[in-house]
């Protein structure tokens, strides 16, 4: 199993806020909306830096959504900041509409997703926002790991044609991807080789799935560890790989099971190479309040229950 | 030149040969509009139909928020010369740039966003207009809206936000015929007196009192344009009839959406004289 060092923890919005910060300096045309939230998304440094290419539109999202739009008309490359049930569920007509259809190269920045939002709880902690994305034709949808990847995809999605859903979240959680490493939309991030099952997770449980791993080659299990930071457009390819390598898959988000990302990789798989499969997600629930890491072991998205999917899913494989 | 009446004819000819066609569509409120759009596409826009750019830097931009009222539109971005006027005749036909309602999506030159849900069009137009303010682009945009479409809450977050960013480079367009789908407005959910909303929420306010009346809509919309560049967002309140100028189509919310059958279309063309010649 590949070592992986934790630099130390570190928030995966604060990406965001720097990845914004330094794309505004590299292209006059990328400007910024917040909801009310600049705080929260760590927009200040751009803000600051340029005040006439920030819009501040008050608790109004879909009036945001809208203006964003409209910005791209005049060669603006818009980024929206609010949190991610704001981004998506309460605004979704207007995204899909204004956005989506009419092609507009608006980037939909969602900070606060999942259950590790926390304390806060289920109103605005959404685990389905990724299925209401990946759904609308033409979008990408990007969930990065750790705070060096989140920056990084901020960057990239700037040089990006098209609308792009980018979803990271609040809490302080490993930083360990390589910062130099540029971040290439669509295509996975192989982060360790194995031979006997398949583990593909993003967001906050890919390094639940290095700790996995971890725990799997203490019980002689040699575990393939895909970051498919990129929900879509699908890397098909590195899961076909994988899944022809190893013979079974489990999938790992912070995201109802509907919807999500393993539903995507089971799309995949069964329409390239049958596999048995197990899903780490939340199932058909609503979050709590709660500290995030008593939520991700409440709701079994823990490194534990990783290992356990793993060890059925190797189960379930034809010998 | 054709004059403008005479263009506008020519508009609702098409519109009620479109509809009739295709026996879908939306008649009543493209023909309310008609002079409004005709007065703002042939007089007053500084647009450029044969060179389209999504972008439109450095020509005035204009968003149908009530998408509905498609065939009105299209009629005339054809008469304007962003498109073949030949392609009116596939108005919601399979594989037609011509959708229901208009998009992006098929290409069609002069649209430059997707509308048919309502309350999205001002937000839109907002955008545009700061992002010409970015730009240094002096140009102007100008919306559309139906009245009953004032019933969406994203117009009022709209609403609010032009007039505390002085977005003044904005001409948004109420019309105000007082119908929609299930009836008067006035029963369904009163919208109270709009120009004072509008005014209450900051905008500038300019009433048009027959927004069928060619005049009147051009000497309205030439004061809004003056009143640009103040640091308020001009908000028109444009009194129309549905149907304005088919005489069984005025009056009620019947011709919202319904297309004429083919003796309602000959009485209908009777009364709207061939000028530019038809499609």
């Amino acid at each position: 199993m590949k070592k992986y060092t934790n630099s130390g923890n570190k928030d995966t919005r604060s990406g965001f806020g720097e990845g914004l910060h330094e794309a505004g300096q590299a292209n006059k045309n990328v400007v910024a909306l917040c909801a009310d939230l600049i705080g929260s998304l760590k927009m200040d440094a751009f803000k600051n830096e340029f005040p006439d290419r920030f819009f501040q539109v008050g608790i109004a999202e879909a009036n945001m959504m809208g203006i964003a739009a409209g910005l791209t008309i005049g060669g603006k490359i818009p980024f929206t900041g609010t949190f991610a049930n704001f981004s998506t569920g309460r605004v979704y007509d207007q995204i899909r509409q204004s956005i989506a259809y009419s092609g507009k190269n608006v980037k939909i920045c969602a900070s606060h997703a999942g259950l590790t939002l926390g304390e806060d709880g289920a109103t605005h902690q959404i685990l389905e926002d990724v299925g209401l994305m990946k759904m609308l034709p033409g979008m990408t949808v990007i969930c990065p790991c750790d705070f060096n990847q989140t920056k990084a995809a901020t960057l990239a999605i700037a040089d990006f044609d098209g609308p792009v859903y980018l979803r990271f979240g609040r809490p302080k959680v490993a930083n360990f991807t390589d910062p130099t490493e540029p971040f290439i939309i669509g295509k996975a991030q192989m982060l360790n080789e194995g031979t006997d099952v398949t583990i593909v997770a993003n967001g906050h449980l890919v390094w639940k799935a290095i700790e996995a791993g971890e725990l799997l080659a203490t019980m002689g299990i040699s575990s393939e560890i895909i970051n498919m930071h990129t929900v879509k457009p699908l890397d098909e390819e590195a899961i076909i790989a994988s899944a022809k390598k190893t013979g079974c898959v489990v999938t790992a988000e912070e995201h109802q099971r509907n919807g999500g990302l393993g539903d995507s990789v089971a799309q995949c798989l069964a329409l390239n190479l049958p596999t048995p499969q197990e899903f780490v997600a939340v199932n058909d629930s609503f979050g709590e309040s709660g500290t995030p890491e008593q939520l991700l072991e409440k709701y079994g998205l823990s490194s534990k229950a990783i290992v356990e999917a793993a060890q059925k899913v190797i189960s379930r494989k034809k010998t | 030149m054709h004059t403008l009446p005479e263009i506008s004819s020519q508009v609702r000819r098409d519109i009620v040969r479109m509809v009739h066609k295709v026996n879908s569509g939306h008649p009543g409120g493209s023909l309310g509009c008609t002079d409004f759009l005709v007065t703002l596409y042939f007089d007053l826009m500084r647009h450029n139909p044969k060179n389209f750019s999504m972008d439109g830097e450095n020509e005035d931009l204009f968003f149908l928020s009530n998408g509905h009222i498609s065939p009105v539109f299209y009629s005339v971005l054809a008469r304007s010369g962003y498109f073949p006027v030949a392609e009116l005749n596939t108005f919601r036909h399979i594989d037609s740039r011509l959708q229901g309602h208009p998009t992006t999506h098929e290409g069609l030159p002069g649209v430059r966003i997707a509308s048919g849900s309502l309350g999205q069009g001002m937000s839109v137009a907002i955008g545009a207009a700061l992002a010409k303010k970015v730009n240094g682009d002096k140009h102007l945009v100008f919306t559309l809206h139906g009245d009953g479409e004032l019933q969406e809450g994203q117009i009022w977050e709209a609403a609010m936000f032009a007039p505390h960013n002085k977005v003044d480079n904005l001409i948004c367009t109420i019309d105000a015929n007082g119908q929609q789908i299930d009836g008067a407005t006035d029963n369904v959910l009163g919208l109270g007196d709009i120009g004072q909303k509008f005014k209450t929420f900051g905008w500038d306010v300019v009433t048009i009192k027959d927004g069928n009346d060619l005049q009147q809509v051009g000497d309205g919309m030439r004061e809004a344009i003056n009143r640009t560049g103040k640091g308020k967002p001009i908000c028109v309140v444009m009194h129309t009839e549905m149907g304005a100028g088919v005489d069984f189509m005025m009056g009620s919310h019947k011709w919202h959406g319904i297309a004429p059958n083919d003796a309602q279309l000959e009485e209908a063309l009777a009364q709207l004289p061939e000028t530019l010649g038809d499609y």
